[in-house]
């Protein structure tokens, strides 16, 4: 078992680190782009943007399992029941979260703001910085949301992912499988070192959690 | 008088449907102290973000240092040798002394510390340099919105207001501080303002803004002790006038 269980390991590290990583790269500056920028329609990206946060993981799965099939538009990748369609769903269903909270926090900060740095002297690029800055909380609350969305993800993954021992086996989908098999003491330690993969992470993240001033 | 600093021309500005800035001409000397008036709503702060550059005229030509500026795109060196301190300050997250540096910072000023030390001691605020600015008190707020406008030492510095939430000890050493460091830099300032003993006190000259217009700009003696519009004369004498 310790070697399907590094394996697991392994793989759901690889596969949640990469997804959460390809969120944020794409939703911070994204989210600070639809929260900075004023524009007509701005309303329904947002409604947009707020239900895809709500997207159930086993459609988007499915909608991908189709996608990715043989004879579907993505066939040709060959990323059916890979690593690379776990990562692939998993970016999507995280790339909401991440770009609501940013647009959302961006769009919360007081609007004389930009206005009184420039009145200071700022630059553009001086005033978009600050205001990186000062959302800085809400990007690491962004990553730690899409970080819970991934490990916690069972639906999407089970369907691109294929839950194939050594291959495409993560956390999440071996503990349904352990589960099914009655195995629960099984499923249960699963769940606890995920519970532990996740507590973890957490600390890392808060690390740069910017403290409270005395 | 020396040579205007900042000056407009025929300058016009609408906010919104129901109200617009008209000024025919407005000159700022090197220097002087000039104090808005003027009952609310009558374009104070308007005048202020214009002569910030940072709101654009409608019509008319904004010069500074005798130099034509276009609209919305003063050059950042210009923008620099101007600050501004607003009636409600906008703080960043951070320690009071991270707000106050934050000017000098992007300005890739030499020994911001020791530059940010000075003006919080002198505006008694090294007790709380190391305190969120986002749990001051509105006075303490507005306090460290000056300290980090003054601490750049701008050529022109627009106060909006600047003393409205403090205590008389502490306008009188806002006051004391900003008359300080303009003897010591050739500082220019405008200062709109609801308090006619503070123009009094601090103006080289005042002037009367009604429903947009300017009515009247003269010495301060002069505009308080012999004003020659009779709007002036009731606004002096404390009558409603809009």
């Amino acid at each position: 078992m310790s070697g399907q269980f590094l394996a697991i390991l392994q793989l759901s590290l690889l596969v949640s680190g990469t997804a959460v990583a390809l969120s944020a790269g794409l939703g911070i500056p994204l989210g600070l782009w639809l929260g900075l920028k004023r524009f007509a329609g701005k309303r329904l990206v947002t409604a947009l943007v707020y239900t895809g946060m709500a997207l159930p993981p086993v459609v988007v799965g499915l909608l991908f399992y189709l996608l990715l099939s043989r004879s579907g538009p993505l066939g040709r990748l060959e990323w059916l029941y890979t690593p690379q369609a776990m990562i692939l769903v998993q970016t999507i269903l995280g790339l909401p979260f991440v770009v609501g909270i940013v647009m959302g926090a961006v769009s919360a900060v007081s609007p004389e703001l930009p206005w009184q740095l420039r009145a200071l002297g700022a630059s553009e690029g001086q005033v978009r910085w600050e205001l990186i800055r000062e959302v800085r909380p809400a990007m690491l609350l962004a990553i730690a949301t899409a970080l819970g969305r991934s490990l916690s993800e069972v639906g999407a993954v089970w369907l691109v992912g294929g839950n194939i021992e050594g291959h495409t086996r993560v956390f999440t989908t071996a503990i349904v499988l352990e589960t099914g098999m009655g195995n629960f003491g099984l499923a249960l330690a699963l769940g606890a070192v995920l519970v532990a993969i996740a507590l973890t992470l957490n600390l890392v993240i808060l690390q740069y959690q910017p403290r409270a001033a005395s | 008088m020396t040579d205007p600093l900042i000056q407009l021309d025929c300058v016009g500005r609408r906010l919104g449907d129901s109200f617009t800035l008209a000024v025919e001409r407005l000159e700022v000397f090197a220097g002087e102290i000039l104090c808005l008036v003027g009952p609310t709503g009558a374009g104070k702060s308007t005048v202020l973000k214009l002569l910030s550059g940072l709101d654009p005229p409608h019509a008319g030509q904004i010069r500074f240092d005798n130099v034509p500026l276009i609209p919305g795109k003063w050059p950042l060196a210009t923008s620099r040798r101007i600050a501004t301190v607003a009636q409600r300050p906008a703080l960043l997250s951070g320690t009071v002394r991270y707000n106050v540096e934050v000017g000098l910072r992007m300005r890739g000023s030499q020994f911001p510390s020791a530059k940010t030390t000075a003006i919080l001691d002198r505006l008694n605020l090294k007790a709380i340099g190391n305190q969120d600015a986002r749990t001051l008190s509105g006075g303490q707020a507005q306090l460290v919105a000056l300290a980090r406008a003054l601490v750049v030492e701008p050529d022109l510095l627009l106060l909006d207001e600047p003393t409205a939430s403090l205590d008389p000890a502490y306008v009188a050493l806002v006051e004391q501080t900003v008359q300080e460091q303009r003897q010591r830099t050739g500082m220019t300032i405008v200062l709109a303002t609801h308090n006619l003993f503070q123009a009094r006190r601090l103006a080289t000259r005042t002037a009367l803004l009604l429903g947009g217009n300017l009515v009247e700009i003269a010495e301060t003696a002069r505009f308080f002790e012999r004003p020659s519009d009779q709007r002036t004369v009731q606004f002096v004498e404390g009558i409603m006038v809009y």
